[in-house]
C-alpha cells in the first residue's frame, strides 16, 4: 500500500459518498416550488357552482387572499389517488378554517357534472373548487399530472410543492410553519 | 418463535462470516491450513443456516405469523398462496435476505468447486465472498430486520405492494435478478484474491469464467423480464424508461458484458490485465450501487423500496469496497504491466479494444444520466430529471457502433487478418446492409437509426451465420456428417465460441425488436359505448361490456372486447384496472395481443360507474415479441458457453479454417 494509491482512492471515493449522502436528506417526491422566491402566479377563476344549471360565478382571485396561507389541490373525478386524499384535505381545511388557511380545489381536465358528483359522493363541498378552462393555471404551476398540492405563504410565495397524495400530516407540517410567519407589508 | 428462530440464524451467520474471513487470511499468512478450512466450513455453514432463515420466513408468510415484522408489513390474509410465498422478496427486508441465501449459495459452491486448487488466491478469495456477506447479514439483524416481533400480533397486513402481485413475472424477475447481481461476486472475490496473492495471470479469470457467464446469463434475463413485466403490467406498452433503478441494472450489465470479451484477450494475448481486475470490481460495485439506489429512497422510480436508514449502510459499504478496490488495483502498479502486445490493427484484439470503449463509455453514460440529478440537487440545489431523450441521444451512436462490430468481430481472426480474406469474408454482409438500408429507405423510412439498426442487423446475421456455416460445412467434408450434425458437433466443439455467436443473434433480434416498436407504435385514445367499435390499424375492436368483480384481495373492472379483422373475430381482449385494498392508484392490466408482426395492445383508461362508456388505449406496436426472443436467445447462448462440454477433445476441424478454434475452446 502505497500513499499514492491512498490518495487516489480518497479523491474518488469522498466526493461520490459526499453526493450520496446529500441525496439521502430529501424525498424525491416533493419538487421544490415552481420559481423559488418568487411569487406565485395570480390567476381569476370562476367558482364551480354546485347546483346544475347554475352559471359559474364569483371570479376567485389568488390575490384576494394575500395575508392569508393558501393550499391549492389540482384534482379530477376521474383521477384515483384524489379520491384517497380529499378526506384528509378536508380534514385540515375544517382544522385549520379558523386560522387563516385558505382551501382552493382547482378542477383539471374535467366534466363540471362529473366533478360535483364527485364531491357530492365525497360527503359535499368543504371548500371552492375553480375552474380552469384551458388549464391555464395548471400550466403557470407547472401540474406534471394529478393529484398535486401548492402551498402559498402570507406574502403569495409559493412555498411547497408536492406531485401525488398528500395526507394530513404533511399538510400539517408545511402549513404550521407558515402561519408562523408574519406578512411582510409595504414594499 | 419463528422471530427467534429467524433473527438468530442470521446472527450466527453474521458470526461465522466474520470468522471465516479473518480465519481464511490470518491461515494463508501464517501457513496454517486448518485455519483456511475452517474458512470453507463456516461458509457451508452459513449456506445451511440461511436456508432455514428463509425457509422460515417462507413458513411465517405461509401461516399468516403477523408476530413476524415482515409478515406483518407484506402479508395478508386474502393474498393467494403462490403470492404470499414470492412476497418473500416483494419488500426490502424480504428481498434482502434472499439476497443474503443467494449469495451464502455463491459462497458455499464457489468454495466447494475450487477447495483443491493450491495457493492463496482461494482463501483470500474466500474472505472476500465471507466480508460480502457479512455486510448482507449485518444489515438483515440491524436496519433490515425481517424476523421484528410484533406485539400485539396484528389480525391481517395489507398484503404486498399491488403493483408486485399483479404479474407471472414477478415471481421471475427479482431471482433472476438477485442471481445475477450476486453472482458477480464471485468473479470479483476472485478478482480481489488475484490482487492480494499476487496471482496476476489469467488463473482467477479461467478459474471464474464460469461463474461469471453465469451470472451475465441471470442478468441478462432479468433485464429482459423486466422489460417484459413493464410492458405486460405498467400500461404504457413500452420496455425501457431509463429509470434510475432500470439503469441501475443495465450497467453492471454492461461492464460484465465488456469484462466477459476483454478477459478473452487476456486469456489469449496476456493483454488487459488491470482492465479486466477493474472490470469485474466495477461490475461488482455497480450492483452494490443499484441496490443502495433501489433500497436507500434516493430516487424516486417505479422500483423503490420504502426509505430507511439503510442507505447509509450501503454507502459505507460502497465506499469501503471503493477504497479498497483501488487501492489493491493502483497499488500493484508495475507488476500488473501485461507482457502481450498488440500486432496488427486489423486483428480481433482491435474490435475488442473498441468493444471495451464503447461499453465502457456506454456505462459512463448512463451512470452520468443516473447520479446527474443527485449531483445537481447537491451543488445547485435543483431537482432536475434527466430522462429519455438525454439517453437516447447519447446511447444511440454506441449501439450502433456494437451493432457493426457485433458483425465486424467474428470475421476478424486474432492477432493479424489477411486483407483479402478479410474483404472476402465481408462482401456479402456488406451486400446485405446495403440492400436492407436502401429497402428500407425506399419503402419510406426516414429514421437514420432505425434504417442503420435494420441495415447493421443484416450485417451481422450474414457474418454469424456464415460462421456457422462455414465451419459446419467444413465438417460435413472431412467427417462426411449430415448439416445438422456438423452443425451440432461444431458447436459442441467450441462452445464458448458458438455460444457467444448465439448470443450475438439474440442481441440483433432484440435490437431489430426495439427500432421496429419504437419506431412505428401507433396509440390513440377513444370512448365507446357497449356495442360501439373503433378502427385501429388493421383491426376493428368491439366495446361488448363493462363488467366488476370481487376478488378476496382486490377488486376488478374488466371490459371485454372483441377484435375482428375484415370483420372476422379473432380474438377477445379484456383490459382491467384492479383495485388492491386502501391502495391509492388503481393497477392497469392491458390486455395484449401479440403475434410476430404486431402486437395489439389495450389499456382500460378509464369507465363510467353505471358501465354507459369506457375509454380505451389502443396501442399498436410492432415486432415488440421479438425483444423476448431475443432476450431468449442471448440467454440460450450464454447456456451453450456455459454448459460443460463432452469431454471428448477431437480437434475442430474448423481449426484448420479457422485458427481461432483451435485453442481454448471447451477450457475451463
Amino acid at each position: 500500500m502505497n500513499l499514492r494509491s491512498v490518495l487516489i482512492a480518497i479523491l474518488v471515493t469522498v466526493p461520490l459518498v459526499a453526493v450520496f449522502l446529500y441525496g439521502m436528506r430529501s424525498d424525491p417526491r416533493i419538487v421544490p416550488p415552481a420559481i423559488p422566491g418568487q411569487p406565485a402566479p395570480d390567476f381569476a377563476l370562476a367558482r364551480m357552482p354546485m347546483t346544475p344549471g347554475e352559471e359559474p360565478s364569483d371570479t376567485v382571485r389568488l390575490s384576494d387572499y394575500r395575508g392569508k396561507v393558501v393550499v391549492l389541490n389540482f384534482w379530477a373525478s376521474w383521477c384515483v389517488p384524489c379520491r384517497v386524499e380529499h378526506p384528509e384535505l378536508v380534514a385540515v381545511a375544517r382544522e385549520y378554517r379558523d386560522r387563516g388557511v385558505v382551501f382552493l380545489g382547482i378542477l383539471y381536465n374535467d366534466q363540471v357534472s362529473n366533478a360535483r358528483a364527485w364531491l357530492e359522493e365525497m360527503g359535499g363541498e368543504e371548500y371552492p373548487t375553480l375552474l380552469d378552462p384551458g388549464t391555464r393555471t395548471a400550466i403557470d404551476y407547472g401540474l406534471t399530472g394529478v393529484p398535486e398540492t401548492v402551498i402559498i405563504d402570507r406574502n403569495g410565495i409559493v412555498r411547497f410543492k408536492r406531485i401525488g397524495i398528500v395526507n394530513r400530516e404533511m399538510l400539517v407540517r408545511e402549513v404550521e410553519p407558515l402561519l408562523a410567519d408574519q406578512e411582510v407589508v409595504g414594499p | 418463535m419463528i422471530s427467534t428462530l429467524g433473527f438468530g440464524t442470521i446472527a450466527v451467520a453474521l458470526a461465522l462470516s466474520v470468522y471465516g474471513a479473518v480465519a481464511a487470511v490470518v491461515g494463508v499468512r501464517t501457513r496454517r491450513p486448518e485455519l483456511v478450512q475452517s474458512a470453507s466450513l463456516a461458509a457451508y455453514v452459513n449456506f445451511g443456516l440461511l436456508a432455514i432463515a428463509n425457509l422460515a420466513m417462507v413458513y411465517a408468510l405461509v401461516v399468516h405469523d403477523f408476530s413476524v415484522s415482515y409478515v406483518a408489513q407484506v402479508g395478508s390474509r386474502s393474498t393467494p398462496l403462490f403470492i404470499t410465498i414470492i412476497s418473500l422478496w416483494s419488500a426490502l427486508e424480504g428481498s434482502i435476505l434472499f439476497w443474503g441465501l443467494v449469495l451464502a449459495a455463491y459462497t458455499a459452491a464457489a468454495v466447494y468447486v475450487h477447495r483443491n486448487h493450491p495457493g492463496p488466491l482461494v482463501p483470500y478469495a474466500t474472505a472476500a465472498m465471507l466480508s460480502v456477506g457479512a455486510f448482507f447479514y449485518m444489515l438483515l439483524v440491524g436496519p433490515a430486520n425481517p424476523f421484528e416481533a410484533v406485539w400485539p400480533v396484528p389480525p391481517d397486513g395489507p398484503g404486498p405492494n399491488p403493483l408486485l402481485q399483479n404479474h407471472i413475472l414477478m415471481a421471475v424477475h427479482p431471482p433472476l435478478l438477485y442471481l445475477g447481481y450476486v453472482g458477480m461476486t464471485v468473479p470479483f472475490a476472485f478478482a480481489i484474491g488475484a490482487l492480494l496473492s499476487g496471482e496476476l495471470d489469467a488463473t482467477w479469470i479461467r478459474m471464474t469464467r464460469r461463474w461469471t457467464v453465469t451470472a451475465w446469463i441471470f442478468l441478462s434475463l432479468a433485464i429482459v423480464a423486466g422489460m417484459w413485466w413493464s410492458y405486460e403490467v405498467l400500461g404504457w406498452a413500452g420496455y425501457w424508461a431509463w429509470d434510475p433503478v432500470e439503469n441501475a441494472s443495465f450497467m453492471p450489465w454492461l461492464t460484465a458484458t465488456a469484462f466477459l470479451h476483454s478477459v478473452m484477450v487476456q486469456e489469449r494475448r496476456e493483454m488487459l490485465r488491470v482492465w479486466n481486475l477493474s472490470l469485474i470490481v466495477s461490475t461488482f460495485l455497480l450492483t452494490i450501487l443499484g441496490t443502495f439506489l433501489t433500497r436507500s429512497g434516493i430516487v424516486q422510480s417505479v422500483h423503490a423500496f420504502t426509505q430507511g436508514t439503510i442507505g447509509y449502510y450501503f454507502i459505507a459499504f460502497i465506499a469501503v469496497g471503493l477504497v479498497f478496490s483501488l487501492i489493491l488495483l493502483t497499488g500493484r502498479g508495475a507488476e500488473l504491466r501485461s507482457p502481450g502486445n498488440l500486432d496488427s490493427a486489423l486483428s480481433r484484439e482491435t474490435v475488442f479494444f473498441f468493444n471495451n470503449l464503447i461499453l465502457t463509455a456506454f456505462t459512463f453514460t448512463v451512470l452520468l444520466g443516473t447520479l446527474y440529478p443527485i449531483v445537481a440537487e447537491a451543488l445547485r440545489g435543483v431537482k432536475v430529471s434527466v430522462g429519455a431523450p438525454f439517453y437516447n441521444k447519447m446511447t444511440l451512436p454506441l449501439c450502433m457502433a456494437l451493432l457493426f462490430l457485433l458483425g465486424v468481430g467474428p470475421a476478424l481472426p486474432w492477432r493479424r487478418a489477411e486483407p483479402d480474406v478479410l474483404r472476402r469474408k465481408l462482401v456479402i454482409p456488406g451486400v446485405a446492409f446495403l440492400a436492407v438500408a436502401g429497402a428500407s429507405l425506399a419503402l419510406g423510412l426516414r429514421q437514420p437509426y432505425t434504417i442503420l439498426t435494420f441495415g447493421f442487423a443484416a450485417f451481422v446475421l450474414c457474418v454469424t451465420l456464415g460462421e456457422f456455416a462455414a465451419g459446419a460445412r467444413a465438417r460435413m467434408r472431412a467427417h462426411g456428417e449430415s448439416a445438422l450434425v456438423a452443425l451440432g458437433r461444431l458447436i459442441n466443439a467450441n462452445r464458448r465460441r458458438y455460444g457467444g455467436y448465439i448470443a450475438h443473434l439474440g442481441v440483433v433480434s432484440m435490437a431489430v425488436g426495439i427500432a421496429a416498436s419504437s419506431t412505428f407504435q401507433s396509440t390513440r385514445d377513444v370512448t365507446l359505448r357497449p356495442g360501439q367499435s373503433v378502427r385501429a390499424g388493421r383491426y376493428d375492436v368491439r366495446f361488448d361490456q363493462l363488467w366488476a368483480q370481487n376478488e378476496p384481495h382486490r377488486f376488478v373492472v374488466g371490459a371485454d372486447l372483441t377484435v375482428l379483422i375484415e370483420g372476422r373475430e379473432v380474438g377477445r381482449l379484456a383490459p382491467r384496472l384492479n383495485f388492491y385494498g386502501d391502495r391509492d392508484e388503481p393497477i392497469t392490466t392491458p390486455a395484449v395481443r401479440t403475434r410476430p408482426d404486431e402486437d395489439l395492445y389495450i389499456n382500460l383508461m378509464a369507465f363510467e360507474r353505471d358501465g354507459s362508456s369506457a375509454t380505451f388505449q389502443i396501442i399498436i406496436e410492432p415486432m415488440v415479441v421479438w425483444i423476448w426472443i431475443g432476450g431468449g436467445i442471448i440467454g440460450l447462448g450464454g447456456l451453450v458457453a456455459v454448459l460443460p462440454g463432452r469431454r471428448r477433445r477431437e480437434v475442430a476441424v474448423a481449426a484448420d479454417t479457422y485458427p481461432v478454434a483451435a485453442g481454448k475452446g471447451g477450457d475451463v
